[in-house]
């Protein structure tokens, strides 16, 4: 699969050379197989407000199959490297790739979930027609919905437990089944990677226990997702690749090597003694 | 009578309102969803002084004309918004009030200018501040049943699109819409819809036609394309009512009207909704309180019962017949108890009714006595509540004499072996329901369950 993506891709290739001029020596030679593709790859990545730079020169690689907590404290920019990542902030400088090509071209691959108060919940549509919104992408312009397309938003509305409130104004649903919601809108997307941006701030329990049954479900099947995540004390539970984030990357890579107190302590500063019990419980796991 | 109804030049004027008033409603929807709604105000003020200038340089009164230099000032004025917003510190809001006034502003001093002039055929312009229908003629309703045709039409094939970008702008962005450009476009139309209307209600009140039927329209349905639907007869309806009432009276200002009507209905919508509408949101408000003081009372009269009893045991006819004292001093009226007792015989009544208790007289005394059925909901709901205690008491360290009020709030809150947990300290800490209704009470399962069965 990666050989025919990436030959597709050398037409491309002088539109990348606008964001990143070593773009051609990155990227990986065609006879690597599949598996040595990144799913994700973030080079030299910086996103600026108003000219105040938010993430500094970002720079990492994710290998397909992992499930990846982005950590780091508020205001270190990570919905603003999700959002970079998919095109939403014009980058200052640096390249994304998705499985070999830039993400212009692998949209159809990318699943996305934004955090769940960037939309008004009062919106007049229902939950069925939120998730269909998953397929939207794939349509295009002016193109209807068809039956395949409601066929597959059903099996993303059961899958997230949620198929017997499908004509449910969004408004009348709890803050977790607005998150399973959503999440039912992503996996419609029938994406490899998907974006998740603080799916588990504010659900409740049975949400939660939803959400990490489908992120497992997604790993077996050999997807990506990465994940902006706050609780410090669940990270080791949940992901088992980490990049730990503060306008700068502090540290990447599977998380028994890089979830460590030294890391933490560079991620957050002085403001770790707050999150003693985290420490402690890091320093406990790792001899 | 009606045969004011035939005259051309009226056909003519209600045919020209009910076009405006549907596309500007079909229009203002998408307008009001994307939070736009003071957009359309200041695109209509700014537009005064477009129509104004293409007066001066065509010196020409036809439709097109003044609506094409009314869009364009319409746009520049967008363009200042966006502007300022981007380069300087001040808000969207503040940006929109500038730029409204600022244009109508100019718009004013060009049209007195005009005046002045002496220009033998300006006379009229001036409808433009609060609109002259019945100066509509057959070719300005022909422009505006193409502007109309043209806005339905881009709705109808835009829907999708224009209903991602209202709702989430960034999921549009990630699956690769060109967010800014349906923006744009919707931005047109809706400019387009402002336009349109300018001849017929006015530049001053031209934004509440835009707003006021979809604002309406949001009261009846949960479905988008519903609303758009609604809110375009709602604002047709609205600019017909409005055309009529002003040619029934001698100089009465049609865009006044039309806006009046189109708030005639807002206010139907707003009190008579199924649903979202306020009488609806009482209705449902009374109903809840209500419940909520019949399983007070129910509760009340369970752990009265409760008190004679030494140890837990299953209930029997025999053992409920003699019931409890409902006056002064019954259910309602100490305080512990949970009810208002100035409610307490209406509520018994009902309950009566539901055959969930019986009412007697003893020696010049009513008692009220649990039915088996009775017994049955008020174990329910003792247990549930007590659940709840115990819940707070231990997972928020709350007294317990603090938590038993908010019952209903616990819904979608627990799984289902958190529940069986409580179940063990209800037993650790003596406070299960000592009256049973059988030998081995069906368990309220998991807490989702409560509100189902309310």
């Amino acid at each position: 699969m990666s050989l025919t993506t990436n030959t597709e891709s050398t037409p491309e290739q002088p539109s990348d050379s606008r964001t990143g001029g070593n773009s051609h020596p990155a990227s990986p030679p065609l006879s690597e197989t599949h598996r040595e593709t990144p799913a994700i790859e973030v080079h030299d990545f910086s996103v600026a407000y108003r000219k105040r730079p938010v993430i500094w020169g970002i720079d990492f690689k994710i290998p397909p199959g992992h499930l990846v907590g982005v950590v780091g404290p508020n205001g270190a920019g990570k919905s603003t490297l999700l959002k970079g990542i998919l095109g939403l902030v014009p980058p200052a400088s640096g390249w994304v790739k998705i499985h070999g090509q830039s993400y212009k071209r692998q949209r159809k691959r990318v699943g996305y979930v934004p955090q769940r108060e960037s939309v008004d919940w009062d919106f007049p549509t229902n939950a069925f027609d939120v998730v269909l919104m998953g397929r939207y992408g794939h349509l295009g312009l002016i193109r209807r919905p068809r039956a395949a397309d409601k066929e597959i938003a059903w099996e993303a509305l059961r899958k997230v437990g949620m198929a017997d409130y499908a004509t449910r104004q969004i408004s009348q649903l709890s803050g977790g089944q607005q998150q399973r919601v959503f999440l039912a809108r992503a996996l419609a997307q029938n994406a490899d990677v998907y974006f998740m941006d603080e799916p588990f701030a504010g659900v409740d329990a049975a949400t939660e226990s939803a959400i990490l049954e489908l992120l497992a479900d997604l790993r077996s099947q050999g997807k990506t997702v990465v994940v902006v995540h706050h609780d410090l004390q669940t990270v080791s539970q949940y992901f088992d690749w980490v990049v730990l984030l503060n306008m700068r990357l502090i540290a990447h890579g599977p998380t028994e090597d890089v979830f460590t107190v030294d890391t933490l302590q560079k991620t957050y500063g002085g403001r770790l003694t707050i999150l003693a019990d985290t420490a402690h419980s890091v320093a406990q796991r790792t001899p | 009578m009606w045969s004011w109804l035939s005259d051309p030049n009226l056909q003519w004027v209600l045919m020209g309102s009910l076009l405006l008033g549907i596309s500007a409603g079909a229009i203002g929807s998408f307008a009001l969803l994307r939070g736009r709604s003071l957009l359309g105000d200041v695109l209509a003020h700014a537009a005064l002084p477009g129509i104004c200038l293409a007066f001066i340089l065509t010196q020409n009164k036809g439709l097109l004309p003044l609506m094409i230099g009314a869009a364009v000032a319409g746009l520049i004025a967008t363009k200042c918004i966006d502007f300022i917003t981007e380069y300087s510190r001040i808000k969207e809001d503040t940006a929109l009030g500038i730029v409204l006034t600022v244009f109508f502003g100019v718009g004013i001093v060009l049209l007195t200018a005009i005046q002045h002039s002496g220009a033998g055929n300006q006379a009229g312009l001036d409808a433009f501040l609060f609109g002259q229908a019945a100066a509509m003629i057959g070719r300005d309703v022909w422009v505006m049943s193409i502007v109309a045709a043209a806005l339905l039409v881009f709705s109808a094939l835009f829907f999708k699109e224009f209903k991602l970008v209202c709702f989430d702008r960034s999921f549009a962005g990630g699956v690769g819409f060109p967010v800014r450009v349906i923006d744009t476009v919707l931005m047109a139309l809706i400019v387009m819809a402002v336009v349109v209307g300018l001849q017929a209600v006015g530049v001053i009140l031209m934004a509440a036609l835009l707003i006021t039927p979809a604002v309406a329209a949001r009261y009846w349905t949960d479905r988008l394309g519903l609303m758009v639907a609604l809110a375009g007869i709602f604002g047709g309806a609205s600019g017909v009512i409005g055309s009529l009432t002003s040619a029934l009276g001698p100089r009465l200002p049609t865009g006044p009207l039309i806006v009046l009507a189109a708030t005639v209905l807002f206010l139907l919508s707003m009190f008579a909704a199924p649903s979202r509408g306020l009488c609806a949101k009482w209705r449902r408000a009374a109903r809840l309180r209500e419940k909520v003081q019949r399983e007070n009372f129910l509760r009340d009269i369970y752990e009265r019962y409760e008190l004679a009893l030494p140890v837990q045991q299953v209930a029997t006819e025999d053992l409920l017949a003699p019931g409890v004292p409902l006056t002064n001093s019954g259910p309602g009226s100490d305080e512990r108890s949970h009810v208002r007792s100035k409610r307490v015989p209406r509520i018994a009544r009902r309950l009566e009714r539901q055959g969930l208790i019986r009412i007697h007289e003893h020696e010049e005394m009513s008692y009220c006595a649990l039915t088996l059925d009775g017994l049955r909901a008020a174990w329910d709901i003792a247990h549930k509540h007590r659940l709840w205690e115990i819940f707070l008491m231990h997972e928020a360290e709350l007294r317990s004499d603090h938590v038993d009020r908010d019952a209903d709030d616990i819904e979608h809150f627990l799984t289902p072996d958190l529940v069986a947990s409580l179940e063990q300290l209800l037993k650790v800490h003596q406070r299960e329901p000592k009256l049973l209704p059988s030998v081995h009470p069906l368990k309220t399962g998991g807490m989702d369950s409560w509100t189902h069965t309310r």
